[in-house]
């Protein structure tokens, strides 16, 4: 039992030290992931454990992005049946928030991590443009539950967003030119203005959230 | 420079029209001079200049000629008001024209300096401080609908998201402030610095309270000119806004314990006052949420008579205001909560127009108001009553204020900057404390003192008005320069495109979504609840059933842009002289459909990728559509002519004739003639106009003599893009074929297919009969019109010269097109499809 708790704390350890969270932190998540997974190695589903989910519209995209291999700074594609305890960290790390020690070109480099993940999320089928397909299939999900906002609208939505990047990217563009559609440094420059790196992170919790998450998840 | 030397005139003359009055109001012998002055300069026109004659004839009416009555104080207040609020509007136009100077000095600080000039003059004509601040004015007339402005274009999740951190600067910062200030005075006092006073701890405290807070119309007035970024802004602004409920509040406490004396006040009457600090800052905040919601709902129900709806919004903004100030709790927390509850409901319920003028009127007494305040700051300044010196105290209470402020500023964000998501950076730190600005309402609460109860009451004013003046002439102007200097973040000024909003809308799911799973009850969960509660009740509730789809905020900024597009769509159109296509129910299929051609140029992933028809593709390649390029260069070459043109001939054909045209007035609608018959009329005279005109044109005929210019116009224009026609003509000649077989098949768009057939009557064959100079203009109009012979026929100069640039519609494309089927991208443009298999579908 000693032996293993040690073992366990040096692996924690170790996680932190290569995401970013504190040793608290990683303790803590790591019993959240073993709450979602019923105490195994692995999480292959997390929709059902997950009731708050269910509200969420865009859930299908983030639940995909756990599974989603280029998360995982490993340089590998494609999806994986099941992630364990440090894909589900890898994942997280990506909504750290910055501290007063962060340097500029940590900030930056936070930025576009962010931004990759957020591209990921976008680009299901991994070929590095986000097609008018696969956008609009985003931005209808995303629509979906505002109720009002009927799938045309939204459909019209996506292609005026996409063909505003189009726009943008490509001003002058001969009339055989072919948008293939969103790349990384348009999706880049797209959002420049976009306070990313003050706006895309949670906060992971130092304490203790047993409690809570169990009222959740049992709720 | 010629108007800004007018306006001027225009100043001097009503300032002096200003003492002029000031001066038969006190009856002095002053009079004369200013009187000739105003005489000698040239008379304004209509309304003032009657003005001024009338004063001519009074003055000459007090010595005693009983002819004509001189009712000045009949007229005295009312006149006074308005010649007050002009002098302002006139000196911030005077300040406004002079760019080079406010982009170093802001404008309060010019306005102030203004106020010292004409308090001066006044003092000049009367000798004694005829106008000044008063509290009442102030915060009765002057402050509300600055806060409300505020409250009302507050960036509400901004606000909320910072609350915490607003919250305790605007709280705790502000006792600080008030504490650490008075005790400090007061020690010093004791230390024998100041000299010979009669000021108590507690009259030091409530001085002390009166002057802690940061003012947020010197705030805004300072940081709108600046752009710094948006929590950065948000902080100073919030704070600044609430800390004025606090600030109040504590000033109302310790004027009390002053009233009970120090031996009446004991444990239960501090903690009295205590809980009254809270009672009053959430009750007002109570209270103007309460005024937020039934302003909602009074504009929910006012589909009938839309002309009131804006009058609602200020009449109750500003009763709120006086209810809080007459339950006795904090009037401006009231305010400011009221519009910031109300404008989402408000904006989404409210006609578009109504909205518009809400905003409007709104900025305009806000900034009138502020304008005035800082003006009457400056008056108030030119008096020699007031004005009593004490250098230890002035000095003393400058340097506190300063030290102060960035004591609590640095230790507050210290400890926020512990549980803060994203830590207030140090740079931000010090704009915040140099950000510290007093103003109005320390003067106004000053000026409230009881020189009863204290005996320096006049010190007490004399140092806040010395406070006002160093931070917001110094502090204000060395601002910009700081912010500069150290590079702070500031705020992209650019207005966000659709996909940063979508974007924006994914993160707010993705930060949910990320919580959940992780398991923590966090700033995002809470919010995500609230946007559930509120969608389902609140918004319910609040807002007009036909409202609530339009209120999303993507939705929304979608809309905009259409609007956008569409309007330069329709400019665009007119001005290529054709109004037609608007109106034109043949020509606006034919609108959708071309721009389906279109759409596919600029994207052909579109139907690329979902439907796999790559013949269609490669049959595109080498039958290039409408040149873009061409056209835009045409666009711009025939731009000018062309809108002479369209008006010369609205001008001489529109209306004119007919004189059945009603004005009507009504109170309470808008209403342009909007009679279906007219429009047909409108569109009937331009149809046959140009009918006449290309008729002429190919029978040789002359035309009337307007026409011939016209002609003109158009052949002048047809030689300046020669090539683009060329261009065009191709274009159309080898169209031709898919058009008419096309239009052979079961073709979806029988319009359509007119009209491509219309224009393989273009093809260069046919041209040297017709017009040598503009064969892809006129004759396949003429054809068709003829034809047709009635006067619905499309333009066909309007379809053949829009702009099709991919940048021009870009958002109104899809659009449209999704109007029209489900699935329109997945076909690709009939025309280019190879012999038809007929879309079963359509």
């Amino acid at each position: 039992m000693g032996a293993s708790q040690t073992r366990s704390e040096h692996k924690h350890q170790h996680l932190a030290d290569e995401t970013g969270f504190s040793l608290e932190q990683v303790k803590n998540l790591h019993k959240r992931f073993q709450q979602l997974s019923g105490n195994e190695e692995t999480i292959r589903e997390l929709l059902d454990s997950v009731p708050a989910l269910a509200n969420n519209p865009i859930r299908k995209q983030i639940i995909e992005a756990f599974f989603d291999k280029r998360n995982q700074h490993h340089d590998e594609v494609g999806t994986c049946e099941e992630i364990g305890f440090e894909q589900f960290l890898m994942v997280m790390s990506h909504f750290r928030p910055p501290t007063l020690k962060t340097t500029v070109e940590e900030k930056e480099a936070m930025r576009r991590e962010k931004l990759r993940f957020l591209f990921n999320m976008h680009d299901t089928d991994n070929d590095g443009t986000i097609t008018l397909a696969e956008y609009r299939k985003v931005v209808e999900e995303l629509l979906s539950k505002s109720g009002d906002i009927g799938q045309e609208a939204a459909k019209a939505i996506a292609d005026a967003a996409m063909l505003e990047v189009a726009s943008t990217n490509v001003p002058h563009m001969a009339p055989e030119d072919f948008y293939e559609g969103i790349t990384f440094e348009h999706f880049e420059q797209i959002l420049k203005g976009l306070e990313m790196e003050t706006r895309m992170h949670i906060r992971f919790l130092d304490v203790g959230t047993t409690t809570m998450a169990c009222g959740k998840s049992t709720s | 420079m010629q108007r800004c030397g007018y306006v001027h005139l225009w100043l001097l003359w009503s300032v002096s029209l200003i003492c002029l009055t000031s001066g038969i109001a006190s009856a002095d012998g002053d009079v004369a001079p200013t009187h000739q002055d105003s005489q000698l300069e040239p008379p304004p026109e209509s309304t003032s200049n009657w003005s001024q004659t009338e004063h001519g004839h009074g003055s000459v009416a007090i010595t005693g000629i009983p002819v004509v009555t001189f009712k000045w104080h009949h007229v005295e207040t009312p006149y006074l008001v308005a010649l007050w609020i002009l002098v302002a509007g006139l000196a911030k136009l005077v300040i406004e024209a002079n760019h080079h100077v406010t982009s170093v000095i802001p404008e309060s600080a010019l306005l102030i300096c203004f106020g010292f000039i004409l308090g001066g003059m006044i003092w000049g004509a009367d000798m004694v401080q005829t106008f000044k601040l008063t509290p009442t004015l102030f915060f009765f007339y002057l402050l509300p609908q600055v806060i409300l402005d505020a409250g009302y274009s507050m960036p509400n999740k901004l606000f909320f998201s910072n609350m915490g951190a607003i919250l305790i600067y605007a709280v705790i910062g502000t006792c600080w402030n008030a504490a650490s200030l008075g005790l400090s005075l007061w020690g010093c006092h004791k230390g024998g610095a100041m000299g010979d006073l009669d000021i108590g701890l507690l009259q030091y405290l409530l001085f002390g309270s009166l002057i802690a807070a940061v003012d947020p119309v010197a705030v805004i007035a300072v940081f709108e000119q600046v752009h710094v970024n948006e929590v950065l802004f948000i902080m100073v602004f919030g704070e600044s806004l609430l800390n004025d409920g606090v600030t109040v509040v504590l000033f109302n406490v310790f004027d009390a314990f002053v009233s009970l004396g120090g031996s009446g006040i004991d444990a239960v009457e501090i903690i009295k006052g205590i809980i009254s600090f809270f009672v009053v800052a959430f009750g007002g905040s109570l209270v103007g949420f309460v005024f937020g919601l039934l302003i909602s709902l009074l504009t929910r129900g006012t589909k009938n008579i839309q002309i009131i709806e804006p009058a609602f919004v200020f009449v109750l903004g500003y009763l709120a205001y006086l209810t809080a100030e007459m339950l006795s709790l904090s009037a401006i927390l009231s305010i400011v909560f009221c519009g910031m509850c109300c404008q989402k409901y408000i904006n989404a319920n409210m006609d578009e127009k109504s909205v518009a003028t809400v905003r409007y009127v709104m900025k305009v007494l806000a900034n009138g108001s502020e304008t005035i305040i800082f003006v009457f700051l400056g008056i108030s300044a030119i008096d020699k009553s007031i004005w009593v010196w004490n250098t230890g105290f002035i000095l003393l209470t400058l340097l506190f204020i300063f030290v102060y402020r960035i004591i609590g500023v640095f230790f507050l964000t210290w400890i926020l900057n512990k549980f803060r998501l994203v830590p207030v950076e140090f740079i931000d730190q010090v704009i915040m404390s140099y950000g510290g600005l007093r103003g109005a309402v320390a003067y106004g609460l000053a000026a409230m003192l009881d020189d009863s109860k204290i005996k320096e009451k006049n010190l007490m004013i004399s140092t806040t008005l010395i406070v006002v003046y160093f931070t917001v002439i110094l502090q204000g102007i060395t601002m910009k320069p700081l912010v500069n200097w150290l590079k702070v973040k500031r705020a992209s000024a650019t207005e966000l495109t659709l996909i940063e909003k979508l974007q924006n809308k994914v993160f707010d799911h993705m930060l949910v979504a990320i919580e959940d799973i992780s398991g923590q009850i966090g700033h995002n969960y809470m919010r995500d609840k609230w946007n559930h509660f509120e969608e389902k009740w609140m918004s319910r509730i609040l807002m007009k059933p036909s409202a609530r789809k339009t209120r999303d905020y993507v939705f929304n900024v979608f809309h905009q842009l259409n609007l956008k597009d569409a309007i330069s769509y329709v400019a665009e159109g007119e001005r290529r002289g054709s109004l037609e296509f608007v109106r034109n129910d043949t020509a606006f299929v034919d609108f959708k459909k071309k721009f389906a051609d279109d759409f596919s140029e600029v994207m052909p992933d579109i139907t690329a990728d979902t439907s796999d028809d790559h013949g269609a593709m490669s049959g595109r390649d080498h039958v290039p559509s409408v040149s873009l390029e061409m056209h835009e260069q045409t666009m711009k070459s025939v731009r000018e002519t062309e809108d002479i043109n369209t008006h010369h001939l609205l001008q001489q054909h529109l209306y004119k004739g007919r004189k059945q045209h009603r004005h009507r007035y009504s109170r309470s609608h808008f209403d342009v003639n909007q009679d279906d018959g007219e429009v047909q009329e409108i569109f009937q005279r331009t149809m046959r106009n140009r009918l006449e005109s290309f008729k002429s044109a190919k029978m040789g005929v002359a035309p009337p003599n307007k026409i011939t210019k016209h002609i003109k116009k158009d052949q002048q224009q047809k030689i300046s893009n020669g090539k683009s026609t060329d261009k065009s003509k191709s274009y159309y000649s080898g169209d031709e074929a898919s058009g008419f077989e096309a239009s052979g098949g079961s073709y979806p768009f029988p319009m359509m297919a007119t009209y491509r057939a219309g224009a393989g009557v273009a093809n260069p064959a046919y041209m040297p009969d017709l017009d040598p100079m503009a064969p892809a203009q006129i004759p396949p109009w003429l054809a068709e019109a003829e034809l047709d012979s009635g006067p619905v026929a499309p333009s066909q100069r309007a379809q053949l010269r829009l702009p099709w640039t991919p940048s021009d519609l870009r958002r109104l494309a899809p659009h449209r097109i999704s109007i029209r089927s489900t699935d329109s991208f997945d076909d690709p443009p009939p025309t280019l499809r190879p012999p038809p298999p007929p879309p079963p579908h359509m």
